[in-house]
């Protein structure tokens, strides 16, 4: 993988170019970016992942979230050099070939997303307070989520997606 | 005999919450909004918008930035206007900028653009573009705009000496002031309704795609009327219509901020035409938030007659409002303060008179509809804190005060004190829904027993009574063109079915919700139907989707067809049955004989029969095409009462409940409806309690990101209580349902407000206006006076 730009001026060489090495949703992968570049940039033009969102460029919508070895991260405020060595998961990396994730599952059966646009962080975020905790409370959720803004659904039915996921993965280990 | 017409329910017709069948791609990640798309050979369109809110521009200087590697084009005013298109003309008749040339007229006003092979390069150019400005005082309110000598905004105007928009009024000024002669009592109330912006989280954006071999023109767009979109580029810009095609593909949210066009669009589409590539721009949130349509910012002040026993006799409002640098409000009637007239359709109020001035700021362009059929937000929100004024002014409880003033159910319809007409409603049933559910007689009690302890306790009840679903024509237009709204419906031999429309959803559901009435005409199974909009090339034309249109409207268009087809099918299968058609029966999803009802075809035969067996001299296919023109807006009605807490130490203020109990007509997915509650509601919080958008006495948006604007989160969002048991079906719509989308934001922020002042009673406090920062709260706990929310004037201070 890499990320191609137009050579438009004899003088290529001011763009300085760093090759990292990451994971993603699995998958290893090698890239050549400008120190600059954003990791949500990486994730949505390099790697054609376009399920992690742009909302805000400030950290504070969440649009953006992936995870990073196993953390939520706003993508749009690290920088793409700064996976070298790590693992990212995105939306793309929650469902297998035929199987949906149960959170992916909890906010369709839950109506908790109308635009869709906030989602794939949502989830994300909901992923990793989940690793953690299996079993949280209502406001549990909503602390952990408050990092991520919906403006459709006023987040009622947004907890109630996770709670439906929570309940069917400890179901599933049980 | 045994009916053998198939389950409504079960096939996801009207009244099923079905789940959703758009999510199946926005929970894999793979919806495709407009950022989402990449053509071969794109470009990237940055914006350089001008820090200042009123200056003179002295010189443009782009040649560094043209220097810089991976440039293609650097668009400024200059260049526009070689080409005509340095102004655009706005929904209201006005004109707007599109890259400034003489003046920049607020913060944030696009100036330049860089068109480069990737954004981060134009971004780099735009910074290196050297613009040098000549201050001029900037206008930040109404009071400024009109001053004496004010400087004039809009010098580029002939026949515009001064800052004033328009002077509107509508009513009965000779009723109205006779009834105040004859009131016992008169009360006042002065209120802001603060600038607001509809803010979804995706931003504006749009890909052009100008192809020099065919001449066609596509844009990819964040729009939520695209039909709209392409007749104003054909006006504009001289394009033949047919040889444009706007494509709005998911839309991350829209709230009224994507129905106007943005002058990123226009600049990506004359660069897509000048560098014969594709062009994409996508606005960051600074810019989306300093520059994209406003909401609000209005003054209210009005006076309402009152008799001693608690009648109301009359209501005077003057409204003063700020439009920003452009009149560009995005509102298709033709009232100069849209629905502002609205206010007070609640109740039973014979004379009523209203008077709108509206000017020109230093402000971006404000007034569009954010969640809210033109100004109807502000309308509700000022009857429901003027009648709880009054309520209070007279000593009389709220919720009786209000009982007695409803428009009784059998009194529909009914003429409002402005002159519309309403047709259908249960007010006091739908009150009394809400005041059990909150347990009025008990919170009443608690809240005086909760006072001796000094903590304090408040309820507000809010109600509104919203004109929804523009138009009909005869009132409601946008540049002329009329407001209806269509659909297109072809059933596929199989039975299986496309159906297009002229709405486009921005998270409404429509794909879900559409199929479920073509369900309930035809006994198609909703998953049979698939649903596709946004297309000018494929949809037919429609004015699109906000102002909670597209039931009332589009909704009403899918009935149509669909009885259109079923006509049809009705004729197939008398053929089929070889019988006349006088003989056939339908009951949902098959045709029967009359005499015989064993004998009968499904709606799916039929179908077959349309492309296989038709009857001689009948033309084949079943498809059809309907336009819908309602004869008249829909008016839900709901009821919102929130009780809540204030800590007088700190000002801050805590929801302990709310229930809302909304008459929406008949529900088509009763937990599609609940969502777009639920939303509203949470809308309605936000600017009760932390959304808005202001400016310092330089015009600088003090807001230009989410750290500055706040919006609710998971954490401080409260819970809602709904309530559905009341249900007047809307009596024009086919199908009996009214809109629903806005309401909550619409009625809610009342409640919330009235609530918080409800707990200050006897502390002298009228007024607190939007937000009730705790700041602002624990001013009027402390010093028990009113707080003003009014931006700061220059030389305040």
């Amino acid at each position: 993988m890499t990320i191609v730009y137009d050579d438009t001026s004899e003088d290529t060489g001011s763009v300085p170019v760093r090759r990292i090495k990451f994971t993603i949703n699995g998958k290893k992968k090698i890239a050549e970016v400008e120190p600059r570049l954003l990791l949500s940039h990486l994730i949505r033009r390099g790697l054609a992942l376009t399920g992690t969102h742009m909302g805000c460029d400030t950290t504070n919508c969440g649009a953006c979230t992936v995870l990073v070895d196993g953390k939520p991260v706003k993508s749009c405020t690290m920088l793409a050099v700064q996976v070298d060595g790590h693992e990212i998961s995105t939306v793309e990396g929650l469902s297998g070939p035929s199987e949906l994730h149960p959170l992916q599952e909890g906010f369709k059966e839950e109506h908790g997303l109308q635009c869709g646009f906030c989602t794939p962080g949502m989830m994300m975020a909901a992923k990793a307070l989940l690793d953690e905790n299996p079993n949280p409370t209502e406001d549990e959720i909503r602390w952990a989520l408050s990092g991520n803004l919906c403006r459709c659904t006023g987040y009622q039915n947004i907890v109630k997606s996770v709670l439906w996921a929570a309940e069917k993965l400890r179901g599933s280990e049980a | 005999m045994t009916t053998q017409a198939v389950d409504e329910i079960k096939i996801g017709g009207i009244g099923a919450s079905r789940k959703r069948v758009e999510d199946d791609r926005f929970i894999r990640g793979k919806g495709n909004y407009t950022d989402d798309i990449t053509l071969p050979g794109m470009l990237h369109m940055e914006i350089l918008r001008s820090p200042l809110a009123h200056a003179r521009i002295k010189s443009i200087d782009a040649s560094r930035a043209w220097e810089i590697p991976g440039v293609h084009l650097v668009l400024t005013g200059d260049m526009m206007a070689t080409r005509n298109l340095a102004w655009m003309p706005t929904l209201s008749y006005d004109t707007q900028a599109v890259l400034a040339t003489d003046k920049v007229r607020f913060q944030g006003q696009e100036v330049a653009c860089v068109i480069a092979d990737d954004p981060y390069i134009a971004k780099d150019a735009c910074e290196a573009i050297d613009v040098e400005y000549e201050p001029l005082p900037a206008i930040v309110n109404p009071t400024q705009a009109q001053a004496p000598g004010a400087p004039v905004i809009r010098d580029d105007k002939e026949n515009q000496p001064d800052n004033v928009i328009f002077d509107w009024e509508v009513g009965d000024k000779a009723g109205t002031d006779a009834a105040f002669e004859r009131a016992d009592v008169v009360s006042k109330l002065q209120l802001h309704y603060p600038r607001s912006h509809p803010s979804p989280i995706e931003c504006c954006g749009s890909i052009a795609d100008f192809n020099r071999a065919t001449s066609k023109l596509t844009v990819y767009m964040t729009t939520q009327a695209p039909h709209i979109i392409r007749a104003a580029v054909a006006l504009v810009a001289e394009l033949p219509e047919q040889m444009i095609r706007i494509i709005s593909p998911d839309i991350g949210g829209g709230f009224g901020n994507k129905v106007p066009v943005y002058p990123g669009y226009v600049c990506s589409i004359l660069a897509s035409i000048l560098l014969e590539r594709p062009v994409k721009w996508i606005e960051d949130k600074s810019g989306n938030l300093i520059s994209t349509g406003f909401a609000r910012d209005i003054y209210l002040d009005g006076e309402m007659a009152l008799r001693k026993d608690g009648k109301i006799l009359a209501v005077r409002m003057h409204t003063e409002s700020d439009h920003g640098a452009f009149f560009s409000d995005a509102q298709p009637s033709k009232f100069k303060i849209g629905l502002m007239h609205s206010a007070f359709a609640t109740y039973d109020i014979p004379f009523a008179h209203l008077t709108a001035r509206g000017t020109y700021t230093n402000k971006a362009p404000g007034g569009v509809a954010y969640r809210c059929s033109f100004r109807v937000t502000e309308a509700m929100f000022f009857q429901e804190r003027m009648v709880q004024a009054a309520a209070s002014d007279l000593g009389m409880d709220q919720a009786a005060f209000r009982r007695m003033n409803f428009v009784k159910d059998d009194d529909f319809p009914h003429r409002t004190p402005f002159g519309f007409l309403t047709d259908s409603g249960q007010y006091a049933k739908c009150l009394d829904v809400g005041l059990k559910a909150i347990d009025y007689d008990n919170f009443r009690a608690r809240q005086a027993e909760a006072r001796k302890r000094g903590k304090l306790l408040g309820l507000g009840i809010s109600t509104m009574t919203e004109p929804l679903g523009a138009g009909n024509s005869r009132e409601y237009d946008i540049l002329g063109i009329k407001m209806f709204d269509s659909a297109d419906l072809k059933v596929h031999m199989t039975g299986k079915a496309l159906l297009r429309t002229g709405a486009r959803g921005q998270g409404q559901g429509h794909e879900t919700t559409w199929a479920q009435i073509v369900a309930h005409e035809l006994g198609i199974p909703a998953e049979d139907v698939i649903v596709e909009e946004g297309d000018t090339d494929t949809a037919p034309f429609g004015m699109g989707t906000y102002a909670s249109r597209s039931t009332p409207v589009a909704g009403a268009a899918i009935a149509m067809v669909s009885r259109k087809i079923r006509a049809k099918a009705r004729k197939l299968a008398a053929h089929l049955l070889e019988v006349s058609e006088e003989d056939v029966e339908w009951e949902l999803g098959r045709f029967y004989v009359r005499s015989a009802p064993d004998r009968g075809v499904t709606i799916q035969e039929c179908a077959m029969a349309a492309y296989s067996n038709m009857p001689d001299g009948m033309e084949p296919g079943l498809e059809n095409t309907a336009y819908y023109d309602p004869p008249n807006l829909t008016w839900p009605f709901a009821v919102y009462i929130v009780t809540v807490e204030v800590d007088p130490e700190t000002g801050v203020w805590d929801v302990l409940n709310m229930v809302a109990v909304d008459d929406c007509g008949v529900r088509i997915n009763p937990m599609i409806v609940e969502g777009q509650i639920m939303g509203g509601l949470t809308e309605a919080y936000a600017m009760a309690n932390m959304q808005f958008i202001t400016f310092d006495a330089e015009g600088n948006c003090v807001g230009s990101n989410y750290m500055d604007y706040l919006l609710p989160t998971a954490w401080e969002t409260p819970g809602f209580e709904l309530h559905s048991e009341v249900v007047t079906p809307c009596p024009h719509h086919p199908i009996g349902a009214k809109g629903i989308g806005e309401c909550a934001a619409v009625g809610g922020p009342a409640a919330f407000v009235n609530a918080v002042i409800d707990a200050l009673d006897g502390l002298g406090v009228r007024n607190i206006d939007m937000p009730l920062l705790p700041d602002r709260v624990w001013e009027a706990v402390t010093y028990q006076r009113d707080v003003s929310g009014a931006p700061p004037v220059r030389g305040d201070e």
